[in-house]
């Protein structure tokens, strides 16, 4: 049964569905860090657009409403660490940490009256064309709209950073506030919204978990994945193609330990739930020993702050 | 009214009115002032919190913040809960200062209290009054350990160590996981996920009959004292200080920065390690799933809000164990959820970062002019 052709495409699918929320954080996170901002609150903006699209589901009845305002809930607090990163000029770091912890504060705060509650099915595209190709077809066919998106999102990502003007921005501010103030651009104004988009990012992915893949409310049902999502972006080099890659390891190292528990391999579950985090260590390390190519990669300003003297 | 507002506008335009001037030099007495008015801003929008949750907000406060210290138990949880926070912030402050994000303090308590639980293991059908310094030891030297991964993968292969440390919370919790449910789990306790209990030579002493409080207060006023004897009467207290303020200068100094960083990773797992057989050897005396809820993380928000200054530390980590206790006292009065603990740290740190704005800058009212 193992070797089944299609046994194979289905698990492909698995992983590339686990490594859904992993793409969209990151490559939102991708484009904070490339305006120089680290916001370290990816796992507080996920948790909160976990919540927001899953309480809006059940209240509203609308999984259009639900998606929207997980993007918002995560635009929303992402707005505070603008706020206070770039106008009250505050330590990335501390700032990043502060919203991870009052967001999964708040998030369990709203979800009380949402635990147990189940959730919706979410519609899938091309679910008739499900059995027409072996192997193919699983892993391309009957998916969310979000997994699709996730997939071209790399792609978009790195069209936009290399290929447009604003993109071009982008990563003049990440490489050179000074320069790129002094040319007349307006540092502010693009970084708060690098980190709003990330927000929206974040929220999405959040969303993805809360109602897609696990649809029910779990409380801190992101489980550090918002971490690895950092990581992720440090393990790409700041390349958004390279994070697909990141991620599809990531959610295949998640899948895998199902499927061993289930073929019986003796080994205690909490190593398997445990070596996601550790590959993370490890792959860091390999990454991050050639302290040159890190240095050529990573937006100069990367958890500066900038302020502009009037 | 039309040439108020003409006016009004005017005067924002010149900015004659309200004035945002960068201040030569960080004010001091803003710098110790903005962490009472970063806590009073948090009571204020907790209040308003608790009034858009429903709750009379100046009863919901009371629940919070008052009722819970309000007897001699109720004083004495307050310690129990303040001495990790203190100890783990302690050691934080060592990182901090010198620019170094440790941020997985938990994960260096929880191994260490791993390490003193199996060492404790070791003797559950002893006693003898060496037994317990062993113990505390062991955990001092887990907690060291844990914190000498993130330490060494940064100095020697430029690892970020904010991930690393994060990432190996989640390892020390799945580790601690697999020892009491599997080889560690009691022989004789019906598949519960705890340990024996250890013997009462393994045990830190309670002080009070009736009460919690233990001797582990001690720990974290000994690692007080030392701390602000490091930080402000050695050299290396002031070669931390450079490091923190500018790599560039500790580096022509010619500090040596893979030196510190290692030591200073060492010092806050041996903190964060201690707090972890604190929470064992106290009024548990025995390893169970959940050693700590969250001190590790919390200990950063004190170790900001005590301005990374000992005696500082000391009052936030009062300040902070609060919240731990009104979140349960709330909840049980008021049926307010127990994650507003959670919030109100949350908002604590938003508000001192916020707040330190005014260390930097002056808000100048200069007045109408005529």
């Amino acid at each position: 049964m193992i070797f089944d052709i299609n046994f194979v495409g289905l698990i492909i699918a698995s992983i590339m569905a686990s490594a859904v929320p992993l793409i969209l954080a990151s490559c939102g996170e991708l484009i904070t860090e490339r305006s120089g901002v680290l916001n370290l609150g990816v796992e507080g903006m996920m948790i909160i657009g976990a919540i927001s699209g899953f309480a809006l589901m059940t209240v509203t009845g609308s999984l259009f409403i639900a998606v929207i305002g997980a993007m918002l809930g995560g635009v929303l607090i992402s707005t505070i660490f603008a706020f206070l990163t770039q106008t009250l000029i505050t330590n990335h770091v501390a700032t990043g940490l502060a919203l991870t912890i009052f967001g999964i504060g708040i998030s369990a705060m709203i979800g009380k009256n949402f635990v147990g509650i189940p959730g919706k099915e979410f519609p899938v595209l091309f679910k008739s064309l499900k059995d027409t190709i072996p192997f193919l077809s699983p892993i391309l066919f009957g998916h969310s709209i979000v997994f699709y998106f996730a997939f071209a999102l790399p792609f978009f990502t790195n069209y936009f950073l290399k290929k447009t003007k604003i993109g071009l921005i982008v990563r003049a501010v990440g490489d050179s506030p000074e320069s790129a103030s002094n040319q007349g651009i307006n540092v502010k104004l693009v970084r708060y919204s690098c980190i709003l988009y990330g927000g929206a990012m974040c929220g999405l992915a959040g969303a993805y978990l809360s109602m897609i893949y696990t649809p029910q409310w779990i409380e801190n049902m992101t489980g550090g994945r918002g971490w690895i999502a950092l990581a992720l972006v440090v393990f790409s080099t700041w390349n958004p193609i390279k994070i697909l890659i990141g991620a599809m390891i990531f959610g295949g190292l998640t899948i895998i330990q199902f499927h061993m528990q289930a073929i019986g391999v003796r080994i205690p579950v909490q190593f398997l739930t445990a070596l996601p985090y550790i590959v993370t260590i490890v792959v860091l390390v390999v990454i991050s020993r050639d302290s040159r190519k890190i240095r050529l990669s990573t937006p100069s300003s990367l958890g500066k702050s900038f302020y502009k003297d009037n | 009214m039309k040439l108020l507002q003409k006016n009004l506008v005017c005067l924002w335009e010149e900015e004659k009115l309200i004035k945002i001037v960068k201040r030569n030099q960080p004010s001091r007495a803003i710098f110790f002032l903005t962490p009472v008015l970063a806590i009073f801003l948090t009571l204020f929008a907790g209040g308003l919190i608790f009034y858009i949750l429903g709750f009379k907000p100046f009863e919901a406060l009371k629940f919070f913040f008052i009722v819970p210290i309000a007897d001699m138990y109720g004083l004495s949880e307050l310690l129990l809960k303040a001495t990790p926070l203190c100890l783990i912030a302690i050691g934080l402050s060592f990182c901090f200062k010198s620019n170094n994000w440790n941020i997985g303090a938990e994960g260096q308590l929880t191994f260490g209290a791993i390490v003193s639980g199996g060492v404790a293991l070791l003797f559950y059908n002893q006693e003898g009054f060496y037994i317990l310094p062993i113990v505390i030891l062991a955990g001092a030297i887990g907690g060291m350990l844990y914190a000498s991964i993130p330490a060494i993968l940064k100095t020697y292969f430029n690892t970020n160590e904010i991930l690393v440390s994060l990432m190996l919370v989640y390892v020390s919790k799945l580790i601690l996981d697999y020892l009491v449910v599997g080889p560690w789990s009691n022989p004789e306790g019906f598949n519960f996920p705890e340990t024996r209990q250890f013997s009462y030579s393994a045990r830190l002493p309670l002080l009070f009959e009736g009460l919690r409080i233990h001797a582990g207060i001690f720990l974290a006023l000994a690692a007080v004292v030392v701390s602000w004897f490091i930080f402000y009467k050695t050299y290396l207290g002031f070669q931390m200080k450079v490091s923190g303020f500018s790599l560039k200068t500790a580096k022509y100094a010619g500090y040596k920065g893979k030196k510190m960083i290692i030591l200073v990773f060492l010092i806050s797992g041996a903190c964060a390690g201690l707090a972890g057989v604190g929470e064992i050897t106290g009024p548990i005396g025995q390893l169970h799933r959940e050693v700590s809820p969250d001190y590790g993380f919390t200990a950063i928000i004190v170790a900001f809000l005590g301005r990374l200054h000992p005696v500082g530390i000391i009052f936030a980590s009062l300040i902070v164990a609060i919240t731990y206790l009104g979140a349960e006292t709330a909840q049980i009065f008021m049926q307010i959820p127990k994650y507003t603990g959670q919030v109100f740290q949350g908002m604590i740190l938003f508000f001192l970062l916020a707040s330190d704005y005014l260390l930097f800058f002056k808000i100048k009212f200069t007045g109408l002019k005529k």
